[in-house]
């Protein structure tokens, strides 16, 4: 077993983000997380019949529903080809032909990569949050804090994701339909599969394990972790009836998200060779 | 010194032997020639003897060092490699490249600039790589496999894009590593490029080594004719004619005053003598030694 530098992964993981931050893809993500973060806060509760800035809950629940359709899609088109890409250009051979170990190029790129997903989104919506604190008050702060947090650990386990589907893609264009794929998956036939089971079987069936089912998906983590603090969006979202108030705990949501960012990342490492 | 040892090397992928029990020695300080057909197996052994690849059998030591395992990435410091498909960063100068490798080299960041002026990139150190041409993309590759001053230089096709000067430039420069002790394993297809620059070559074929040693001991070995170009005087065919056909030499093409002679190494001073007996009657005489693509074709068009 090879030893692990840190400084290679350093090397590896600043020149990603130094081409992330070259190239305007940073810029251009915060933008798109600052714009779509004020249109929604302002314009969230259009369907209850008004619209502006109003509570911390009500803001919080319309963002969730962006974050969750936007920041994978995000995660994923960033790290799709982090590896075959480089595979498929010839550039892998000279980058293993240094004083670099697999491990150290995959955690490099996992590195720099999130953390141009990182300042994207604390950029990207901490704007919105400079905004939204004129309106709101700082005690909202905290809870946008954690959204915005929380927002970046789901971007992780996508980017995650994306790590491991750059290593087993033959080629790029296999890993993008594999990164579509998943998005599809998790964001929007996941919870519509769960939905249908209860329905079919009016409820009889999964009931039970229905709340270990939803902490399979990275998406409904973060879903709970920032709606179900708040009682009325927690009813709003008819989740009180289906989820257990001893999972909701923050750590152990926050424990199962982490493990959705390193499970996909060991399974990288492992195929790596 | 043996720098590179490779003992019953070989390589499968499947049911595929790329690389079918290779035993090869390379000395300190040799330019060493890996010339094949493509798929001859010469890629698959660069890729084991910079520890890419694993050799399904046998051992690769390089220094005295096995190709793999932690151990062997010190030794990584001091092997220079230029690819044959060589991929860059679009998006990072020149400088910026080099400074991105020698950084994962663990080489001085101070030496990159006058690297890129080595290789003639000066001009062009703060411009993106997505704006060089294929030419100095090429020497940019070459001044990244100079990073760190390595004592082994793996090149493959490594002038693959070079203009006349460019290839010119870039054999004075290897010229110059190899006077100053460092050992080149560079493969070409360009054979007339490295025949009179390499120590030793290795034919490889099938994956095996099918032939080995000096241009001239190959030679020597396929024992392949001289050509002699012999401009005569006027009128003076037949009469030359008449004295090659008296001694039985291979060849002879007589036209428009001009003949072409293949003759065997041994039987080279018999044709220089009955030349020199036609005294006057010939103006001039070429000879040309067996290139190494003869030499090469010889052995690839005996093995199939």
């Amino acid at each position: 077993m090879s030893r692990i530098e840190i400084s290679q992964i350093g090397v590896i993981a600043a020149k990603e983000f130094r081409e992330r931050l070259r190239n305007r893809w940073v810029l251009a993500v915060a933008c798109v997380f600052t714009v779509f973060a004020l249109v929604i806060a302002y314009f969230g509760s259009a369907q209850q019949g008004a619209v502006g800035f109003r509570g911390i809950d009500v803001t919080i629940a319309s963002l969730v529903s962006l974050v969750i359709y936007l920041v994978p899609l995000i995660a994923l088109i960033l790290g799709y080809d982090a590896i075959v890409g480089e595979r498929e250009r010839g550039s892998l051979e000279l980058l293993l032909s240094l004083p670099l170990t697999r491990l150290e190029l995959l955690l490099g790129k996992f590195v720099g990569l999130a953390g141009a997903l990182g300042v994207a989104t604390v950029a990207g919506f901490g704007l919105a949050g400079v905004l939204l604190f004129y309106q709101l008050g700082g005690e909202a702060l905290y809870h946008y804090g954690g959204f915005i947090a929380s927002s970046f650990l789901l971007g992780l386990a996508f980017l995650s994701m994306a790590v491991m589907v750059s290593v087993l893609a033959q080629d790029r264009m296999r890993a993008s339909g594999a990164a579509i794929a998943l998005w599809f998956f998790y964001v929007l036939v996941y919870d519509l599969l769960l939905l249908g089971i209860l329905v079919v079987s009016e409820g009889r069936f999964g009931m039970d394990f229905f709340p270990v089912l939803l902490l399979l998906n990275p998406a409904d983590i973060f879903r709970i972790l920032n709606i179900f603090g708040f009682e009325e969006v927690r009813q709003l979202y008819g989740l009180a009836t289906v989820f257990p108030e001893t999972l909701a705990n923050p750590w152990l949501l926050g424990a199962i998200m982490m493990s959705w960012i390193v499970a996909p990342l060991a399974v990288a490492t492992w195929r790596f060779k | 010194m043996s720098l590179i040892e490779l003992r019953g090397v070989h390589k499968r992928y499947g049911d595929v032997a790329a690389v079918a029990g290779v035993d090869l020695e390379i000395a300190e300080g040799e330019m060493f020639g890996l010339i094949g057909h493509n798929g001859a197996g010469k890629s698959t052994l660069f890729k084991m003897l910079l520890g890419l690849v694993s050799p399904s059998a046998g051992e690769i030591c390089i220094g005295g060092q096995a190709v793999r395992g932690e151990a062997f990435r010190q030794v990584r410091r001091g092997i220079g490699y230029l690819p044959e498909s060589l991929a860059l960063y679009d998006n990072l100068s020149g400088l910026e490249t080099l400074q991105f490798f020698a950084r994962l080299k663990g080489a001085d960041l101070a030496g990159c600039q006058p690297l890129l002026n080595r290789v003639g990139l000066a001009p062009a150190a703060a411009k993106r790589v997505r704006d060089y041409s294929k030419g100095m993309r090429q020497r940019l590759g070459f001044a990244q496999a100079l990073l760190g001053s390595p004592r082994l230089l793996f090149l493959d096709e490594p002038t693959n894009g070079l203009d006349p000067q460019g290839i010119l430039e870039f054999y004075r420069m290897l010229h110059e590593l190899r006077s100053g002790g460092v050992t080149v394993v560079i493969t070409s297809h360009i054979l007339a490029e490295i025949q009179q620059r390499v120590d030793r070559l290795a034919l490889m074929r099938n994956g095996r080594i099918q032939a080995l040693g000096t241009v001239q001991a190959l030679r020597a070995v396929r024992d392949l004719p001289l050509t002699l170009r012999i401009v005569l005087r006027a009128g003076a065919a037949e009469t030359l004619r008449a004295a090659l056909s008296a001694q039985d030499f291979c060849d002879v093409e007589i036209k428009d005053g001009i003949a072409h002679v293949h003759c065997l190494h041994s039987r080279k001073m018999v044709l220089l003598g009955v030349l020199a007996g036609l005294g006057a009657q010939v103006e001039d005489v070429e000879m040309r030694e067996p290139s190494l693509e003869d030499v090469f074709l010889g052995y690839t068009d005996e093995t199939s």
